[in-house]
This record gives structure tokens, C-alpha cells and sequence, in this order.
């Protein structure tokens, strides 16, 4: 056991033109942990991911990845971003955008390995993409792209998987099955979800992330329908599950 | 058309026009699907226009001051890379100062040109024909610079296919994955300046926006992915100036005009051919 956190997140406030966004955030996420990162919209998910992954510097307070400054580290986090604002005139196939998770893995220069081939095959693999290798990415369904974005991130085999909303365009079944894949992931790396919806989450992770300007940290088995009702301020729909290691 | 075909072999004059198309050609497929897909044409048509005020200022040191090895072309070069430079930096640190930073060097650099052009004594006709292309004045010195720039460009392009490509897709991700992107993107704005210099001597100032957008566009229609639409264009800019001298060279036309009316004409067939046949099917 590495005795270093994956995520060691110290006091940290961060502020857009002034408006604060996070005040004082204080925690730690474990190695091979699974955590979910939740709260409201606009209660500062995106900004506190982008903040672990060095994108925004905190205001105040200080954040290590994996022992490390955030900007240092981020090549071996794997990161699906959300709401992608990506053009879908681009002339890519879905492999040209798995293989772009294997940049930072290898030299700088000329094509990609055999190497870099078969890791963003497997990655596609994984997330049952492989079969659309060969299609433009912009043929795909709103669900496939996003299938092809965890895939990228997957592609560069990371210590740590960052996910914002990763099942915001998926239905059900494919909710589960990604969730299913994350859980048993999550017994050799770390992965981050972040997602809006407690309820489906916390039958999987291990911890919750409440984000909504200041952060809480709750093991799963503790968050009920009151630390819901604090977090969002209203009533909330909690979602009756079982726990699956009790 | 028969003309060219007897006289091509006859006048190295016109075998150094198709050469100066193909090397052009070859750099403006490649650059011009970066173009087109990051769309950055804006930036393109602004760096092309400041090439008038390296052009110019470049004569007025050689006239006025004996710089004599100060060839036009090279304060071309030099233009366009200060202006893709400042497009590029003002872009990163201001992202919304981008668009008022290209209208403004767009005029200006044309404007120091026209100054230049005017305080320089002496014959200075040829500077203004850059402005419409001078294909078929290009002498076997001009050659030689083009062929490097070409080569260059086209070399950097390769090596660094999968960070331009990623940079281009999505920045953000090429960033988390260690790539630097602010160092791609502003040398990929200097290439472009260097195509455009390539591209000024064959189509002239004023329509290079044209030349370096319309073949890859085509490209674009066609393809599925990005070295594909590269190759794809390379051709199909080597097709147009190709074509474009020989239909201008018969009738005495402007051959920079020419070429960029083929351009225009295979484009807008090829826009609306692929949305009939698809409405057919």
C-alpha cells in the first residue's frame, strides 16, 4: 500500500471575478477508492474537478495529486470532460479519438506505436466500441461519443480516472454496465465520478463528495435523505438501494 | 489550352509556374484542412494581407538603404510570421481582443505596404501584381526559397500530425495529456504564415483566403478523416493551378484568377452535388 493520497485537497477557496465558487475545501481521497463528486448545478463539481486536474489554480489552499502539484500529475489521470464542446464536422474516425489518449505516453513525435494501436483498441474494447473503430466520430449517437470520450481517457491507462457527468447521455442499461466496469476499476486505480444523481451513485463508491460551495465528505452508508436535503436545500429524491458490500 | 501543352516545354518560365503550383499545392492541402477545421481562415486572409507590408518595406530597405540581399520575399516571410505570431499571442492572453487583432493587422499591413510602395523610388509595379499573383514571373532564385518553405512545412506537419490533430479536436484534453498546446498552436499559425507566402505568389494577397480554404472544403466533403482530407486537397490544389494556368495561359488571362475560379466553381459543384445525391438516395 502506497502510503501517498490520490487526491490531498488543503483548504483550498476558489473564486470567478470575485464570486466565490469554493470556500475552504478540505479532503482526501484515498488510492483505489471510488468516489463520487455531487451536488447542485452550478454548485462547483466541474470547477473543483478542474481545479484537481491544475486547468484553474485555487485562490487560496493547495492541491496534490498522487503527491504531486495537479499540473505535474495530470498525465496520468484519465479525464472524460462534460458537455464537450467538441465540432462534429471533424474528420476523425473513433480510434484517431481513442488514440488521443495515448499522446503523453510516448515520444513526441512521429505516428503512433503498434502499442499505442492496442491500448486504444482495448480501451474501445472495454466500453463495447471496438466494432466502430473504423466510423466518423461525428456518425455516432450522443451515448456512443460519450462511450468514446471514457474510452479516450481510458486509452492512456491512467492511475486515476476523472469523469464529469459520464452517463449524462446514456440510458439505464448502460448506466449499470459502466458502472459495473468503473467498480471493478476502481480496485487498481482511483476513479472520480462526478454526477448529479446521489441516489444511482452511492449503490457503487464509497464516499461522497458534496459539493455546494463548501464540501462535505460522507462513506456512503451515511448519506441520507437530511445530508441530501442540507447539500441541496430542498427535498430531494432519494433513490431506495442496497449495498452491495454492506 | 493547346498553346500551353506546345509552349510548356519551350519556356522555362511556365515550367517554374507548375512547379511553384505543385510545391504550393502540396503545403496548402496539408495547412489548408488545418485551416478549415480549426477555422482559422480569418487568421489566413489577416496574415496574408501584412505580406504587402513585408513586401514593401523589404524594397524600400533595398532602394533606399542598398540592402541589396533584403529580397522582397523575405520581408514577406517575416511578415507573416510577426503577424501570425501577434494573432497568436493576443488569441491566448485576450481571447476576446482575437477578431478586432485580425481586422486591424489586415488593414494595417496593407496600409505599410501601400506606404512603403509609395515613398520607394523606381519601378515597383511587380510588388502591386502580388497582390492579384505573379505565377509566371516566379525566377529559379524565388524556386529554391519556396521549395524550403514547402519542405519545411511539410515536414513539421508530419512529425507532429497526432499533436496538431489533437490540439485541433479538443485542447483541453491535448493539454491534460502533456501536450503544449499554446507552442503547437503558434506553430501551426507560422506554418500557415508560410503557406501563405507560398500561396501569395501563386494566387496573389487577395485571394489566398480563397486557394487555402476552398480545395480543403472540397477535401472536406469527401473524407472521413484528417490526413485523408491533407491528401485529398494536395491534389486537388495541384489540379486547380494546374488547370488554372493552362485555361489562362491560351487566352491571356490573369492565371492567379483563373485558378481561383476553377477552385470556386469545383467547390460549389461539389457542395451541391453531394446534397443532391443525398436528397436522391
Amino acid at each position: 500500500m502506497s502510503p501517498v493520497d490520490a487526491v490531498r485537497v488543503s483548504h483550498v477557496s476558489f473564486s470567478y471575478d470575485g464570486t466565490p465558487v469554493l470556500e475552504d475545501v478540505h479532503f482526501t481521497i484515498p488510492q483505489r477508492s471510488f468516489i463520487s463528486i455531487v451536488g447542485p448545478n452550478a454548485g462547483g463539481k466541474t470547477t473543483l474537478l478542474k481545479l484537481m486536474l491544475g486547468l484553474l489554480r485555487p485562490s487560496r489552499g493547495t492541491i496534490e495529486i498522487l503527491g504531486m502539484p495537479p499540473a505535474k500529475a495530470r498525465t496520468r489521470i484519465g479525464y472524460m470532460p462534460q458537455h464537450v464542446q467538441l465540432d462534429l464536422q471533424f474528420p476523425v474516425t473513433v480510434l484517431d479519438v481513442a488514440l488521443m489518449g495515448r499522446l503523453g505516453r510516448r515520444l513526441p513525435i512521429g505516428p503512433y506505436s503498434r502499442a499505442d494501436r492496442a491500448g486504444a483498441l482495448e480501451a474501445l474494447r472495454k466500453l463495447e466500441m471496438q466494432d466502430l473503430a473504423g466510423r466518423p466520430f461525428m456518425a455516432l449517437s450522443g451515448g456512443q461519443r460519450q462511450r468514446v470520450l471514457i474510452a479516450r481517457a481510458l486509452a492512456s491507462e491512467p492511475q486515476m480516472l476523472f469523469l464529469d457527468e459520464p452517463t449524462a447521455n446514456v440510458d439505464m442499461v448502460v448506466e449499470t454496465e459502466l458502472f459495473e466496469l468503473l467498480h471493478e476499476m476502481s480496485k487498481t486505480i482511483t476513479v472520480v465520478v462526478v454526477s448529479h444523481d446521489l441516489g444511482f451513485v452511492s449503490q457503487y463508491v464509497q464516499s461522497v463528495v458534496c459539493v455546494n460551495r463548501r464540501v462535505m465528505v460522507h462513506p456512503t452508508a451515511s448519506v441520507t435523505g437530511e445530508v441530501i436535503r442540507d447539500l441541496y436545500l430542498s427535498d430531494v429524491c432519494m433513490v431506495r438501494h442496497h449495498h452491495r458490500d454492506g | 489550352m493547346g498553346e500551353f501543352l506546345t509552349d510548356l516545354p519551350r519556356y522555362p518560365f511556365l515550367q517554374h509556374a507548375l512547379l511553384v503550383g505543385a510545391l504550393a499545392g502540396v503545403a496548402c492541402g496539408i495547412i489548408g484542412s488545418y485551416v478549415v477545421t480549426k477555422k482559422i481562415s480569418t487568421i489566413a486572409g489577416s496574415i496574408s494581407h501584412t505580406v504587402l507590408g513585408g513586401l514593401g518595406a523589404a524594397r524600400y530597405c533595398q532602394v533606399v538603404h542598398g540592402w541589396d540581399w533584403f529580397h522582397p520575399l523575405y520581408g514577406a516571410v517575416l511578415a507573416a510570421l510577426i503577424a501570425a505570431l501577434v494573432i497568436g499571442l493576443v488569441g491566448m492572453k485576450a481571447r476576446q481582443r482575437e477578431d478586432t487583432v485580425i481586422g486591424a493587422l489586415w488593414a494595417v499591413g496593407m496600409a505599410a505596404g501601400i506606404l512603403f510602395i509609395s515613398r520607394t523610388p523606381g519601378y515597383s509595379e511587380d510588388l502591386m501584381s502580388y497582390l492579384f499573383g505573379s505565377i509566371l514571373m516566379v525566377s529559379a532564385g524565388d524556386l529554391w526559397l519556396i521549395a524550403g518553405l514547402d519542405l519545411f512545412v511539410v515536414v513539421v506537419a508530419a512529425l507532429f500530425y497526432n499533436q496538431f490533430l489533437a490540439v485541433c479536436f479538443d485542447e483541453e484534453f491535448a493539454r491534460l495529456r502533456g501536450v503544449r498546446v499554446e507552442g503547437f498552436y503558434l506553430l501551426l499559425l507560422c506554418m500557415t504564415a508560410l503557406t501563405v507566402v507560398l500561396l501569395v505568389t501563386v494566387v496573389g494577397i487577395i485571394m489566398v483566403i480563397a486557394i487555402i480554404t476552398l480545395p480543403a472544403a472540397v477535401a472536406g466533403e469527401f473524407t472521413k478523416r484528417l490526413w485523408h482530407m491533407m491528401l485529398l486537397s494536395a491534389l486537388l490544389t495541384v489540379a486547380f493551378t494546374t488547370a488554372g494556368l493552362a485555361l489562362s495561359y491560351g487566352p491571356d488571362l490573369p492565371a492567379g484568377a483563373t485558378i481561383i475560379a476553377v477552385a470556386g466553381t469545383v467547390y460549389l459543384a461539389s457542395v451541391v452535388g453531394v446534397r443532391l445525391f443525398r436528397l436522391k438516395r
